[in-house]
Parts: C-alpha cells; structure tokens; sequence
C-alpha cells in the first residue's frame, strides 16, 4: 500500500491532467495484482466497502490521545482522516498490501471493526495510514474520472480507450481479466447485459469549410443542449450511460422505465415538459444524485430525443449507412412519450441552413449537427463524417478583478482570471476563465497584472479594475451558489479590449436578461 | 551597608517587551525586533536578527551571516560569544542550537538567581549544515513551539528526498523548482540532495548565492551550483527562495514541477494553500516528539514558550505538571520563508 499512498499523495497535488495520467500508468505498471485493479476502482469510486464512520474514528483517538490536544490537531489539521494520520502513535511501517486493507474493510464484521482498524494503523506509516484512512472513510476525492482511468490503461498495452470502454461495463474489480488483455492475453468476454459502447463524435465546423462539401451527402438536425447520452435495454437490462461511459442510470429511474424497447440508442437526455424541453439548468438538478425524490421526479421529469439506433431489433446497424439507420429510426416504437425522435432539418443550401442555426426555435439549441448521409456509426471522432456547427457564443465585456497564477506549462504566468460586472457602481465578480487567450496575450495579461496589483493573497492578485475583457461562453444557468445568482457554461477571453473604459463594461442585468 | 543577597525572581531575570525579551540585571535583549542599545541573537534568520542595534553579541558565524544580509555596519559593535561572558550582572554562554549555520541558544546566569536558557529556533534532527543541539540544563527553559501540535512528527529528509528523486525520474523533462528559505533550509536542502546521490549541478537563484558561498566558506562542500539565472538553466533541480515563486523569474522555466520544503508541508491543507505540486516535509525546528522530549531531559523547573502553536505544548506540559507560561512574543514567523 506504499506505493498507492504515494500515488493518492501526488494525485492530489498534481493539477496536470497528462501528469496524473503518466503517474497513474506508471503505477499499474509497477504494481502487482490485485493490487493494482483495487487500486484503480478505489479511484474511480468503483471499490464498495464497508463505510467507517467519523464517529467510530473519533472513538479510537479519544482512548488514545488526550481530548484537548485532539481537539487542537483537527482544529489545525482541517480533515479527520489526515488528524488521525498524524497522530497515530507507532513505530512499525510496513508496506501492506492493499488487498489486505481491502478485505479487512469488506469483511470484518460490525462489532471487531474498530479493533481491526486500529491493529491495522499500528502497522502503518503516516502516508499509508492516510491512504487506508481515505479507503475506509470511502472519501478520496481525487479528481480521476473512470474515464481518465480507462486513458491511462489504453497507454499500457494494444487496446485503445474505445475497446477498454466497450467492455469496462462488464468488469469488477480488481479487473484481472482486464490487465491479463493489457499485457497480450485474450480479450475478456463480455459478460455484462447492456454494455457501454463507444459514441461517435463529431469535429467542428464553420461556414467557409462547409462550402467544400456538398449539401446533398448530408443531413442535419438540431444540437440539443442536453447531455449525450446511450440508453439501453438489453433483454431487460436496462442502462444509461453518458458518452464517456459513466453509468448515470441511478440518476434517471423515470426514463429508465420508460426504455419499453429491445436495442441500444444514441441520444440526448433532456428535462422536457410536454413539448417544452427544459434549460439545461434544469437537467443539471437531476445530475449526480444519488436518490430522486419524487417531487424533483415530477417537477423535473427526464426525456429522451433519439438521434440513431446503435443496436435494434436484435441487429447491430453500426456498419450501416447512416440513411439505413434513420430509416429504422423512424419506423421505430419506442412505446413511451418521454422518448421521441430528433427531427431532421429541410435545407438545400448551406446558406438555408446558416438561416437556420442563427434562428433555432428553442433556446435549448446550441446549433446544428451535420452528418454525412452514408456514414457508418464509429465510436470516437473518427475526422469528417460528422460536424458539429455551434451557435455563436453569447459575450459580454467584464473587468478582470482577480487572477491567479497557473500550473505546469503556465508556471509563473498569472492564468487564470476572475472577472466581473457592474452592479450599480459595484463590480460583482461572475465567472472565472483560463483560456482564450494566445501565449503573447497571456504574456501581455501577466504584466499588466504585475503591474496592476492591489492585494496579493497567496497565489492571487486582487487587480485595479481597469481591464476590460471580452468574455465567451456557451450558456447560463441560474445559480444560488455564485455571488452573482448566474453561472455561465464555458467562459473564455475571447478579445482582451485594452481599448475601453472599465466604465463601459457590461451590467450584470445584462446578462442575466441571457438566462433562458 | 549591608548587601543582601536576594534571589532574583525568573521575570525579574527575563521578561517580554514589544521589543523582544529584555534581561534588566544584564540590560540587554535578545533577538530584539526593534532596534535596541544591546542585543543578543540567536541567529541569522531574518525575524530573530535585525539590523540597527547599537551592540550585537552572537557567534561568529551568525555575526557573518548579518553582515552578509545587512552590510558590515549592520550594528554599532559586533563581539562574538565565546565562552562565557560577563554581561551586566549575568554571565551569558551560547550553545549550539542545531537549526542553521551559527546558531546558538543563549544561556543566561544571573549571579543570585535562575539559570534560564533561551533556545531560540533550536533541531535536533541531524543537520549538515549545523553544529548538533546541544543539551542546557536550566531552570527555566525558554522554547519555541513553531510545531507545537502532536500531529507534527517529521519524517526522515532522506524518505523526503527519495520522493524527490522519485518524481524527477517520473519527469524527466520537467524542471523541479524547490522553494527553501534563503538562509539554512536551502543549503541544507543541497546537502540532502548531494547525500541522496545528485552529483551533478545544482541550480540556484540569484538570492542564495551569497549564503551559498558562506556556506562553502565555512568548509560546507555544496558540490557544483549554477546560477538559475540564465534564460537556459541547465540543471533538473533549481533551488530558489520561496518569493522567487511569485515573481517573473518563474516564466524561464517550461512546465516546471513547482515544490516546497518546509515543516508546514506535513499537512495538505498547508500545502494546497502553497499551490505546490511536490510539498517535502523538511523543517530546521523540532517537531512534537522532540520538543516535548527536550522538555523531559532538561526538566526543567519551569517552561516559557515564545512563538509558535503554543496552545499544544502548554496543554502538554499540563499534563506533565510542569508550569509553563506563553511569553506570546510578537515579530517571529511560523517558520521563517
Ligand atoms: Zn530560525
Ligand atoms: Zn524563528
């Protein structure tokens, strides 16, 4: 457990998503089985133990440390697991095998579990007593999506992330079989019901680049702003996966009961009120919970629009035509009102189309997707065969207010700025972003910040509000958690106006008049 | 006339002011934060020694190091501690303090009285660079309590540097740029890297090239350095102090792995606040197994704590039933950065 209590410590203090990778592969590398595969699904959040409580932790250090010099170290400590860390008393550290904390945690019973996890942190040093701490509290917060996980397993061995995602679904860890393929053994077998499998992306796209095609190879419908997703009923099994695999069926029981078919679709989940989709906003309440009460499941209710029929009817149509698909689209029963089918656009020319895309009838439009007539369904972003042509992206000019200094290749470099909006003759910061801007301009952005600087706090920099910026993004949603009341989805610095008055920034009524 | 002989009370010996610890029988300070006519100083940290007294008492080596930071005329006099040495109506005797190059630990004897000693920043874990702590026996024993919490347990710098060498050979190609208080930590830092087999160049920023050099003066061999000043510097490890983080220098650097060493790194808390990527968890104090080890060997009849997290170590010694009393000195860093 060592090196796993290495590897927690530098994933949490590692920004770098390519630098978490290299740390993540090179420890599946270097460690033996099952170790690794424990590993991995501790990470992903994939390990289901036996949950200790603070109370039980708490419990262990009050007979052994004196009540107020506890009391001082979690004050100062900040974190339970990291408290007791610390202060566990002994001098052995010996490298336990992680397997060997695994099973203590899912097999020891309710009455011998303190004396177990006690015995256990006797033989610990402080790194991997706070590894196995964070094992048992069930509470790593690391930050690595199974995805990030199922990238750093592709760099190991032959299979690629689309042939790992295909049959992820039907592992359990330790994931034997998985690393046994990795290292050139046999493909595992899918055993799962209704596995995830891999989506097919598409590339974006402008009009100069559309007038090399012909418009008659391609068929275009609206770009819903849902969430991508796969949902599938294989013979009574039934799952929602989103397009990176993540299985969010807990999340949506309403539509999943509503998937009265036999094959796997692709499609986008949305918040719909009869004919009336929802802002994304909406759907985002939906997301990540664990448990939906009925009252969210009735003021909130999830639907699908089915964009293609991956599997049906006992058929895989990937390697059909995309016309042959969206023929048995359409011809398809899907037995329930929450799930329709996504509409194909009449144009001739792009320019029709264009008109289109600057004119959705929704606000839940964020554009137009493009696809070629004859294109088979292939998971990834395989280049050409489908498009993406977004709608342009609300701006709004706001003051930089704060920045902070970056990581990794921006190290030095104050990269990521927080700006704001005039609110009366206050500036309300709303939104920070961190990209946009070419390396010149950051340049240019870090001395005026060094030049510019009011407080400094730590690695921030209060700023003189007298930078205008043109700020980008996608969407808005109304938010209680930011100061301003709204959140905007993919802000970055589209101009930096080094040409106008703080004074002629945009008010924040402005932008909220842009929440759907 | 008749003498008679009173025994001193220890506040009567010893006592804070907003200038720092004043003696009235010796009338001087030590580590005064303000200019003062007499001082004593522990050593060459920044917060403990000041420039602008009008006489400094210290060792040799931290009497050096002022006039390194400060300019020759940093005091009106200077006289290096050796032995002891009358003061007023004490006699006052350095020690070897173990924290960094020249520093001491002041023994101060009144002639009816207490013996108190004043440790200063003090370490007893082996430092290269320091002459080993030495044991006072006193009565009333003035410590600090800069990690002054039982969490505190710092681990061997040699387990810390295995993680740095772990984490060049992982990224090779990255630079690591370790942030260490110019005076002590950073030379320090050095040896620890020689000791774990980096042989070849190491990088350091332009503020620590003086204090390098003293150091190698002083017979402390730091093996090759180079400037980290160049557009291109040549070496995978870069030394710089902790201010150097927050200037443009930073920007030569491509994708640099940014760490830090200090005491504090032991908690993540402390270390996200630091925005680092490698903490390492090397201190120049004693941490909670030494203080309060200290604390028993020297039994003293009485403990005063000057600065740091003294809420811990007063509960400790309540519980040994030891008297002990926060001075609650102010001007002294958590840990000098
Ligand atoms: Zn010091
Ligand atoms: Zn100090």
């Amino acid at each position: 457990m060592r090196a796993f209590a290495t590897l927690l410590e530098r994933l949490a203090f590692t920004p770098a998503r390519n630098a978490k990778l290299r740390l993540l592969r090179h420890y599946l590398e270097a460690t033996p089985d099952p170790d690794r595969g424990y590993a991995l699904a501790a990470l992903t959040g994939d390990l289901k133990l036996r949950t200790v409580t603070p109370g039980l932790l708490r419990g262990l250090m009050v007979e052994r440390v004196d009540e107020q010099l506890f009391a001082l170290s979690y004050d100062f400590v900040g974190d339970l697991a990291e408290t007791i860390a610390l202060l566990w008393d002994t001098d052995r550290d010996e490298d336990v095998p992680l397997h060997q904390a695994v099973a203590l945690l899912s097999e020891t019973g309710k009455a011998g579990l303190p004396a177990a996890i006690a015995g256990m942190l006797d033989r610990l040093g402080p790194s991997q007593r706070l590894a196995f701490l964070k094992l048992a509290t069930g509470n790593m917060r690391i930050g690595l999506s199974a995805r990030m996980a199922r990238i750093a397993l592709a760099e190991m061995g032959a299979p690629d992330v689309a042939q790992i995602e295909e049959i992820w679904h039907g592992l359990t860890p330790p994931y034997q079989p998985l690393f046994d393929w990795i290292a050139g053994g046999a493909r595992p077998e899918q055993a799962a019901r209704a596995p995830f499998r891999p989506v097919m992306l598409s590339t974006p796209v402008d009009l100069d680049q559309l007038r090399a095609f012909d418009p008659a190879d391609y068929v275009a419908e609206w770009k819903w702003d849902g969430i991508r997703v796969q949902a599938i009923n294989d013979g009574g099994v039934r799952r929602l996966y989103s397009r990176t695999g993540e299985d969010i069926s807990a999340s949506f029981p309403d539509l999943i009961e509503a998937l009265n078919f036999d094959g796997a679709v692709d499609g986008e989940l949305l918040v719909r009120r009869g004919e009336d989709v929802a802002v994304f906003g909406d759907l985002q309440k939906r997301l990540g919970r664990k448990q939906v009460g009925r009252g969210m499941l009735d003021s909130h209710p999830a639907s699908l629009r089915v964009y293609d029929l991956m599997i049906w009817g006992g058929r895989d149509l990937r390697d059909l035509p995309l016309t042959d698909r969206r023929a048995a689209l359409e011809a398809a029963d899907f037995g329930s009102d929450r799930i329709d089918v996504s509409p194909l656009l009449d144009f001739a020319t792009w320019d029709d189309l264009a008109a289109l895309r600057a004119d959705p009838p929704a606000p839940v439009i964020e554009g137009v997707m493009i696809k070629r007539r004859d294109s088979a369904y292939v998971g990834g972003r395989p280049r050409g065969p489908w498009f993406k042509w977004k709608r342009d992206p609300h701006v709004v000019d706001a003051v930089l207010l704060y920045a902070q200094r970056g990581h990794g290749k921006r190290s030095g470099f104050y990269s990521d700025f927080t700006f704001g909006l005039w609110e009366a003759d206050q500036l309300v910061p709303v939104g920070k972003a961190y990209f946009g801007f070419t390396d010149e301009e950051l340049r240019e952005l870090d001395r005026f910040v060094r030049n510019n600087t009011v407080e400094r706090f730590g690695p921030v920099r209060s700023i003189a509000p007298k930078l205008v910026l043109e700020v980008a993004f996608e969407g808005l949603n109304a938010s209680g958690r930011h100061k301003a009341g709204v959140a905007m989805r993919f802000p970055r610095i589209s101009r930096i106006r080094w040409d106008k008055p703080a004074s002629e920034a945009d008010h924040l009524s402005t932008l909220k008049a842009m929440i759907p | 006339m008749f003498t008679i002989l009173v025994s001193m009370r220890a506040d009567q010996i010893l006592h804070p002011t907003p200038a720092g610890l004043y003696c009235p029988p010796g009338d001087f300070f030590i580590d005064p934060v303000r200019p003062v006519p007499r001082a004593l100083i522990t050593h060459g940290h920044g917060d403990h020694a000041r420039s602008g007294h009008g006489a400094v008492m210290a060792t040799r080596q931290t009497l050096e190091i002022m006039a390194i930071r400060y300019g020759a005329d940093f005091a009106g006099q200077r006289q290096a501690a050796d032995g002891p040495v009358r003061v007023g109506g004490t006699t006052v005797s350095f020690h070897p303090a173990g924290h960094i190059l020249g520093s001491a630990q002041i023994a101060v004897q009144p002639d009816h009285g207490p013996k108190i000693v004043v440790s200063g920043d003090y370490c007893r874990h082996p430092n290269p660079v320091s002459e080993p702590y030495e044991p006072v026996p006193c009565d009333i024993f003035v410590t600090e309590a800069t990690f002054g919490l039982p969490v505190f347990k710092h681990p061997d710098p040699a387990g810390e540097m295995t993680r740095l060498l772990a984490s060049m050979a992982e990224f090779p190609e990255r630079q690591h740029l370790i942030g260490a208080y110019a005076l002590g930590k950073a030379q320090r830092l050095i040896m620890l890297a020689r000791q774990a087999g980096i042989d070849g160049p190491i990088a350091i920023h332009g503020a620590l090239q003086r204090l390098c050099d003293y150091h190698v003066e002083q017979g402390i061999d730091l093996g090759p350095l180079v400037p980290a000043t160049a557009k291109q510097v040549d070496a995978q490890l870069v030394i710089a102090p902790p201010s150097a983080f927050a200037s443009a220098w930073v920007q030569r650097f491509r994708d640099p792995v940014i760490g830090f060493a200090s005491g504090w790194m032991a908690v993540r808390a402390r270390a996200r606040q630091r925005g680092v990527e490698l903490p390492l968890v090397i201190s120049d104090h004693v941490d909670w197994p030494q203080v309060t080890r200290t604390i028993t060997e020297l039994a003293p009849r009485e403990v005063w704590i000057t600065h740091g997290t003294e809420d811990g170590l007063l509960r400790w010694c309540e519980l040994q039933g030891i008297p002990a009393r926060p001075l609650r000195l102010v001007g002294y860093e958590d840990e000098p950065e």
